[in-house]
């Protein structure tokens, strides 16, 4: 393995990493409220088509990326209701938010497009392109930090870059603020919240509506910035490996970032080598395919490094009478 | 003081949450430019209109009394058990090996060691999301949904590595030998003298996961395990006041519910497929939910919901055959139903609930305050 290969690799990883990093974050502000969120795979499906199939009518991206933020919100407004309003199971409410746009995206994308459930190719301003960052050529003759950052890190499209973004902005969010104070001591103890004054059903509502726009940007990325159409369940369970990311990063937003990296380093190299040759033995892509999940339980186990969630995680707060 | 009377929380509510259902899907299908009745006749026609369409509804139906029995175990013990994907992929290993490993002599013994088996195999892949629920507090949901995905992985890794036949190109086992294939219910039924359709894949297994129907009854309402699993469900903290061991009954508890998911490999692999292929389950893990949701998590109604997804199986089957409306739509309705009787309950069962209220003020002419 050569040093352009590796960076390759790394580049790709970023690419796969940024979708699972905005769902993470996603996951991360609605659990630290609180609220569980198994939904994320669905908002990402349905924030992929709906941007897809607006950038392709419209001819617009950033058109687009407003319909995928909204349709995202629209599902996390129906979380909201189930799970807040109504104090409904949050984990059932999750799996009928996955089933529901799995199967509208085909619906819709049937009746609309009639193509199999996908939608047209994207091209020119319908989908997002690479930005060069300043000086990219002018190093990328300096050694290692030259290539490194001409291939690297730069020529991704804007969304790479938010999400990055998104990761400090979370932690000030969540550990600067009073609001941010506020939305992790709903999570972990919401009457002591009540009792302070504060509402604890409009924190949560905001803390879900950030959830949905993050989940928005994810799934507008994978089909307009990672893709150039929407494909029939193109999200392939990421969403999942966003929530396994979350427990691997014990939801903190900068662990967040390694976590996800790790994720879409695993997929960067499964994609590049289906079957890892480690000499002595050889890894076979199934087993790389199922690594995040592998890890995950092991965390979950609390063999190396115990995950501890939110207490008030999955309950409904209901007032005393 | 109850609001509503039993019979209205085991009937009423879900009749109404079914209506919601079908009635958003009807608008779903009026956006798209297609008669939501025109649907609905095809679908009834197509699924329940001939014994051709009964053999698929009740195909599916016996693989959903199978997943809706597991979930519906486990939520009497308070456990939410979404890996039924994943122990019915699981299962399915179980019943490729014992079929294709050992010659039987007749379908009968293959029937009862594929079934053992499956549930064996099923049983297996919800133990350790059980043990790390029960002695390490890792949330079941989360670590059996990252079970169904190993699963997937798992299986597709044997089933292409190592049962895939030389020089096959699909990813599949060899076809089951002749002995183990079992009766499909046309066969059956004709042997009786009672005209039914040959070539649907509805087949001997209904009646196993009938009598699994039975036997889950016992199990939960007639036996100390199923009073401890009840007692468990309700309060923990009770349970292991009065004596039970939380760690034994969660993992049993799991084990059952990832047994019957497993046990449903019997019917769609070796009743059906007659040899092991990928993705076989085709979500009847997760549909599963639904069903016990809906059926209350008692075997009757869980039989009945079987029955109606069945029939939205087989239906939305037949409208993407007739119509422009593809079958995704049973997908919507699935995730609706969820939606409404899972975690919009306390959306409908509110209103109802004041029906009743006021209903019962009428009749005894005094005002009772939601104290009583």
């Amino acid at each position: 393995m050569d040093f352009l290969t590796i960076l390759q690799i790394l580049d790709s990883a970023l690419r796969l990493a940024t979708p699972l990093l905005f769902a993470c974050l996603a996951g991360l502000f609605s659990e630290r409220a609180g609220i569980f969120d198994i939904g994320l795979e669905g908002k990402m499906l349905g924030a992929a088509f709906f941007s897809a199939a607006t950038a392709f009518t419209t001819g617009s991206v950033w058109l687009g990326l407003l319909a995928g933020i909204a349709a995202s919100m629209v599902l996390s407004g129906i979380h909201g209701l189930a799970s807040i309003t109504f104090k409904g199971n949050q984990l059932i409410s999750g799996v009928a938010i996955n089933f529901l746009a799995s199967g509208l995206t085909v619906l819709i994308g049937l009746s609309w497009f009639k193509l199999g459930g996908q939608t047209p190719a994207l091209q020119g301003n319908a989908r997002f392109s690479g930005i060069d960052l300043p000086f990219a050529e002018a190093l990328s003759n300096v050694p290692v930090i030259g290539p490194i950052y001409a291939e690297v890190l730069s020529g991704h499209t804007f969304l790479v870059y938010l999400a990055l973004l998104a990761v400090p902005l979370s932690w000030y969010v969540l550990f600067r603020t009073r609001f941010g104070l506020r939305l992790r001591a709903v999570g972990e103890n919401p009457a002591a919240v009540d009792t302070a004054g504060v509402s604890v059903v409009h924190l949560r509502y905001a803390a879900i509506a950030i959830a949905g726009v993050l989940c928005g940007l994810a799934g507008a990325y994978l089909s307009t910035g990672l893709g150039a159409s929407f494909v029939r369940e193109m999200t392939a369970g990421r969403g999942f490996i966003a929530l396994a990311a979350l427990i691997f990063a014990k939801w903190r937003p900068w662990y967040a970032l390694y976590a996800t990296f790790l994720f879409g380093l695993l997929e960067a190299v499964s994609n590049r080598y289906p079957s890892l040759d480690l000499g002595a033995f050889t890894l076979p892509s199934q087993f790389m395919q199922a690594l995040p999940y592998i890890l995950t339980v092991v965390i979950l186990a609390g063999f190396v490094g115990k995950a501890i969630p939110p207490r008030a995680g999955g309950q409904p707060y209901v007032k005393e009478r | 003081m109850t609001a509503m009377p039993k019979w209205a929380d085991i009937t009423l509510i879900p009749l109404i949450n079914l209506i919601l259902a079908f009635v958003i899907s009807g608008l779903v299908i009026l956006a798209i430019g297609e008669d939501p009745l025109e649907a609905l006749s095809v679908m009834i026609e197509g699924a329940l209109g001939s014994s051709y369409g009964w053999g698929y509804t009740l195909y599916y139906a016996t693989n959903f009394i199978f997943t809706g029995l597991a979930v519906a175990v486990a939520f009497h013990a308070s456990l939410f058990n979404i890996g039924g994907e994943g122990q019915a992929t699981l299962g399915g290993l179980g019943v490729a090996l014992i079929c294709l490993l050992i010659p039987w002599p007749h379908w009968t013994v293959a029937l009862m060691a594929a079934s053992v088996s499956a549930a064996a195999f099923g049983a297996f892949w919800s133990i350790i999301p059980a043990y790390l629920q029960a002695k390490r507090g890792s949330h079941i949901v989360i670590t059996t949904i990252m079970f169904n995905f190993i699963a997937a992985a798992l299986l597709n890794y044997v089933i292409v590595n190592m049962l895939r036949p030389k020089g096959a190109m699909d990813p599949a086992t060899a076809k089951f030998p002749e002995a183990t294939h079992l009766p499909s219910l046309g066969d059956i039924l004709n042997s009786f003298g009672i005209p039914f359709a040959k070539g649907t894949p509805a087949n001997v297994t209904l009646f196993v996961a009938l009598a699994a129907c039975v036997l889950v009854y016992f199990l939960i309402w007639r036996t100390r395990l199923g009073y401890q699993i009840r007692a468990f469900g309700k309060s923990q903290p009770a349970a292991i006041y009065a004596g039970i061991n939380p760690v034994r009954i969660t993992i049993i508890c799991m084990m059952i519910s990832g047994g019957l998911a497993g046990m449903m490999a019997i019917n769609n692999v070796m009743g059906e497929a007659e040899r092991l292929i990928l993705g076989s389950v085709e979500g009847a893990g997760f549909i599963g939910i639904a069903v016990a949701l809906m059926g209350r998590s008692h075997p009757v109604g869980i039989v009945l919901a079987a029955l109606l997804f069945g029939f939205l199986s087989q239906g939305g089957a037949e409208l993407s055959l007739w119509t422009s409306v593809p079958r995704e739509l049973v997908t919507v309705i699935q995730a609706l139903v969820i939606l409404f009787t899972g975690a919009l309950d306390g959306m409908v069962r509110a209103p109802v609930e004041r029906v009743f209220l006021a209903l019962s003020r009428d009749k005894s002419g005094t005002v009772r305050g939601p104290a009583e």
